[in-house]
């Protein structure tokens, strides 16, 4: 076989491969879309269930879901950009700083069951908060931690050294530099981050199936020590163990989840090509 | 101790971490209201000297300095210096333009602000003059709130020297100023120098045998972190006491 | 990182500029250094906190059960049988099968992104793959137990669909991403020279693909596949929803037709029933802890490759 027609046929194998990872989840999607939009109402969105969830509308779940991720963030974001700050100006190179990094790289792969244990443990039982909003915002935090951290970072050390130098030859100490050259700069890349994290937060299940989540909350939450409901859970109750529940209502509430986890991919997306159009360097 | 000198460096020595010497013993004295040009091959030690005098050395870490290095007398070094206080008095511009992501306006008032100049009269003043003083003030007068990034190569270096005006200093550090500037400019900036003078102590690092003999009142030859000769005036270029001197004057080797 | 954090001390000298305001400014400043600083201990902490939870309440199960008890091939904690085997076992295939379709098609499709794929294409395939790594694996589990399941049930026929084989599958497709972007800046990071070498001395892009800029990225190409193969291991709802939670001990080949439990889809379905503090609760805990380490290991042999290179982590944790 010709150097030219391997050279082809590999081409072709790549694309062909590259299409069957493509090709399933863009049907799958467009399948929940499908069948999912026909539930989706103003009713759907903003009323609370009925009739043993199986109609009326999402309304606590997605309130409760909207109220853990910025509990998530309150935790998550002064920490983790604390961190990253420490870790792109203070830290020097010594087992300290490794030691840091390798904790944060095993905070990143810890299943997320066991950060629900951890959870459950710490939280839930040890520290008595029960089974409550404050917990399971803890949980998901300490789960955000290491992608927060890593994006901004990654952000803190772009910008470029020189504007440092220049800032400490004006007589700059190093937080003065920190906060009115390089924190500015970072922000939007530091943004992009936490909307990815919280991205991930959102959509997670296990960690709070036992630090928080409820099934069947006939009322609102009142206090962050009160359970609530979220929509990754009550996906995962309506379609496991509920009898009798509509199919259209489960791809809806498929949907509903999907919707407000990719809007946020987007928004992170558009950020990211707004902020490198608009840099000064 | 020489009393006339604003700068005076005694048995300067500067090691690396890994052993490397960067400069042997140089004892050297800058005098006030001239321009000192420390001139000689790449890699020789001429740009660790300039930073040995507003501290920026200490960027890096692990190297350690043997020596004193004294201002009005004073050590700089000493345990109960303000570094940043000292940056404000002895400024430096660098061989590539850095404008800081800002406004025109800012990057000239981002010096006086961290040093806690709130008065915005005070701090218009100083904009006005520190762009008089580096002959940039008629250029952009009418456009301060647009980014400092627009302007042009020549523009962005006199952008950053009237950065460094802004908090007047008593002496300005020059790096190769014109390195990657066409010789109109370079023209310009060699002027402004002469000027500044009058005002200040200037210390360049020239990017040419050539630029130091049009600047210099003193002239420094360093070689491989060695203080070779100085001269005062052009008296170094005409008739260089030492051989080596002469060799690298002459181009024998560079 | 880039300088000798310096010390704040009072000046001396003369200031040129207005003095000192800048009195208070050095208190606060220091505050919010010395708060910074220690927000660095506090990830470690995090991560001791979690061991140690994990062994506060799983270590008591060495006291409450014993070794045999643990090591047996029945899992039916109602009749105090507590055999971890069939859910490690359970938890070993699905990762293997997921690892055989996660594998091969994230580095093929890594290198087609990177090395292949014109401009175009790969501007719209990076959002893509992106915006697969947001879907939440609860929503993948619906989606593998409403539509592909079904379909396993179907052509394969396996009696309910609810197999190894499905878990395998959803499992595959949800470490891809991680796979792919890993991979994908491996093979960025290999020098246009390398390439621009091999094209001089005659070969085609094809070949240098292979024989160049693929080895010369292996590490990293390795690390994206520890991380995809630590991201399976942990992953809970994906699987909980479509493997069929029977724990069986999967021997044969043929197991992967057949329902399966997971040491995760274990944790996640029976913590919620059961009694805090009895033996039940322990060895979940004990579950966990084994989960723990072993995705420790994966993890600590990945950062070593990554320190080695001297790089940070680039899109690893995203």
């Amino acid at each position: 076989m010709s150097r030219q027609l391997r050279q082809r046929l590999g081409f072709t194998l790549l694309s062909l491969t590259t299409l069957t990872v493509v090709l399933p989840i863009l049907l799958l999607v467009g399948y929940i879309v499908v069948q999912g939009a026909p539930a989706i109402s103003g009713e759907f969105i903003v009323a609370m269930p009925r009739d043993g969830m199986r109609a009326g509308g999402l309304w606590p779940a997605i309130v409760g879901t909207v109220l853990l991720t910025l509990g998530t963030a309150i935790f998550a974001v002064p920490v983790g950009v604390a961190v990253a700050i420490y870790l792109a100006e203070y830290a020097r190179d010594n087992l300290f700083t490794r030691l840091i990094r390798l904790a944060i790289i095993n905070l990143a792969g810890v299943p997320s069951v066991v950060y629900g244990l951890f959870g459950l443990g710490l939280f839930v039982i040890f520290l008595q908060f029960g089974a409550s909003i404050l917990a399971g915002s803890l949980t998901l935090a300490i789960m955000t931690l290491p992608i927060i951290i890593s994006t901004a970072e990654e952000a803190l050390s772009a910008v470029p050294r020189s504007f440092r130098i220049v800032s400490f030859s004006l007589g700059g100490t190093k937080w003065q530099t920190v906060r009115r050259v390089v924190l500015p700069q970072a922000l939007p890349g530091i943004l992009t981050g936490v909307i990815l994290g919280l991205e991930r937060a959102a959509g997670e299940t296990a960690p709070i199936l036992f630090t928080v989540a409820a099934f069947f909350l006939p009322r609102l939450p009142h206090s962050i020590f009160d359970q609530t409901m979220a929509l990754p859970y009550h996906l995962f109750v309506i379609s496991t163990q509920v009898p009798g529940m509509p199919v259209h209502i489960q791809y809806g509430t498929a949907l509903v989840l999907l919707i407000f986890v990719l809007s946020m991919n987007v928004l992170a997306a558009v950020m990211r090509s707004r902020f490198r159009a608009k840099r000064q360097w | 101790m020489d009393t006339r000198s604003k700068f005076e460096l005694q048995n300067v020595s500067y090691i690396y971490e890994d052993g490397v010497q960067a400069l042997y013993d140089v004892n050297l004295c800058i005098y006030p209201n001239q321009i000192t040009a420390v001139f000689g091959p790449a890699g020789g030690g001429k740009s660790t000297l300039l930073r040995l005098l507003n501290r920026l050395n200490e960027l890096i870490p692990g190297r350690r300095l043997e020596g004193r290095v004294l201002l009005d007398g004073e050590d700089i070094y000493a345990p109960g210096m303000d570094v940043h206080a000292l940056r404000r008095r002895v400024g430096m511009v660098f061989a590539t333009p850095v404008p800081l992501p800002m406004s025109i306006r800012q990057n000239l008032t981002y010096g006086p602000e961290l040093a806690g100049v709130r008065n915005r009269a005070r701090l218009d003043e100083l904009v006005e003059s520190s762009l008089q003083a580096a002959a940039l003030w008629g250029e952009v007068k009418d456009r301060l709130d647009e980014p400092a990034a627009a302007l042009s190569g020549g523009q962005q270096q006199r952008l950053c020297l009237a950065r460094t005006l802004a908090l007047e200093p008593e002496v300005i550090l020059l790096d190769e100023p014109t390195s990657g500037l066409d010789p109109i400019s370079t023209a310009k900036v060699e002027a402004s120098l002469q000027e500044l003078k009058q005002n200040y102590t200037l210390v360049v690092v020239p990017h040419s045998v050539q630029q130091a003999a049009r600047v210099a009142d003193h002239a420094v030859f360093i070689l491989q972190g060695e203080l070779v000769e100085e001269g005062m005036g052009g008296q170094l270029f005409t008739k260089p006491q030492n051989q080596r001197t002469e060799d690298y004057i002459t181009g024998r080797f560079g | 990182m880039w300088f000798e954090p310096l010390t704040e001390q009072q000046a001396t000298l003369n200031v040129t500029m207005s003095s000192n305001p800048r009195n208070q400014t050095t208190i606060l400043e220091r505050l919010i250094e010395r708060f910074i600083r220690v927000t660095g201990i506090l990830v470690i902490l995090f991560l001791a906190l979690i061991f140690l939870f994990l062994l506060r309440e799983g270590g008591a199960t060495f006291f409450e059960v014993t070794l045999r008890n643990l090591l047996q091939t029945r899992w039916y904690p109602n009749e105090g049988h507590f055999g971890l085997l069939p859910l490690i076992l359970g938890s070993l295939m699905v990762t293997l099968g997921a690892a055989v379709v996660s594998l091969p098609l994230g580095l093929l499709t890594a290198v087609f992104i990177a090395e292949v794929a014109p401009r175009w294409v790969r501007e719209i395939l990076k959002p893509f793959i992106e915006v697969l790594a947001g879907i939440p694996s609860v929503v993948l589990g619906f989606l593998g137990m409403l539509v592909v399941s079904p379909l396993i049930r179907e052509y394969m026929g396996a009696p309910t669909g609810l197999t190894a084989l499905s878990g395998s599958l959803m499992l595959g497709y949800m470490a891809l991403p991680t796979i792919i972007s890993v991979a994908e800046d491996a093979l960025d990071a290999v020098p246009k020279s390398y390439r621009d070498a091999a094209l001089a001395l005659g070969a085609t892009h094809w070949q240098t693909i292979w024989r160049v800029t693929v080895p010369a990225a292996r590490s990293g190409i390795l690390t994206a596949m520890m991380l995809g193969v630590g991201r399976a291991i942990g992953e809970t709802m994906a699987v909980m929803m479509v493997t069929g939670n029977a724990a069986r001990m999967p021997l044969t080949l043929g197991s992967f037709l057949m329902p399966v439990r997971t040491m995760t889809a274990t944790i996640a379905a029976e913590m919620g029933e059961v009694a805090q503090g009895g033996a039940h609760y322990h060895v979940l805990f004990a579950i966990g802890l084994v989960l723990f380490f072993v995705t420790f290991i994966i993890n600590l042999i990945a950062a070593w490759t990554i320190f080695r290179q001297g790089k940070r982590y680039g899109r690893l944790l995203s």
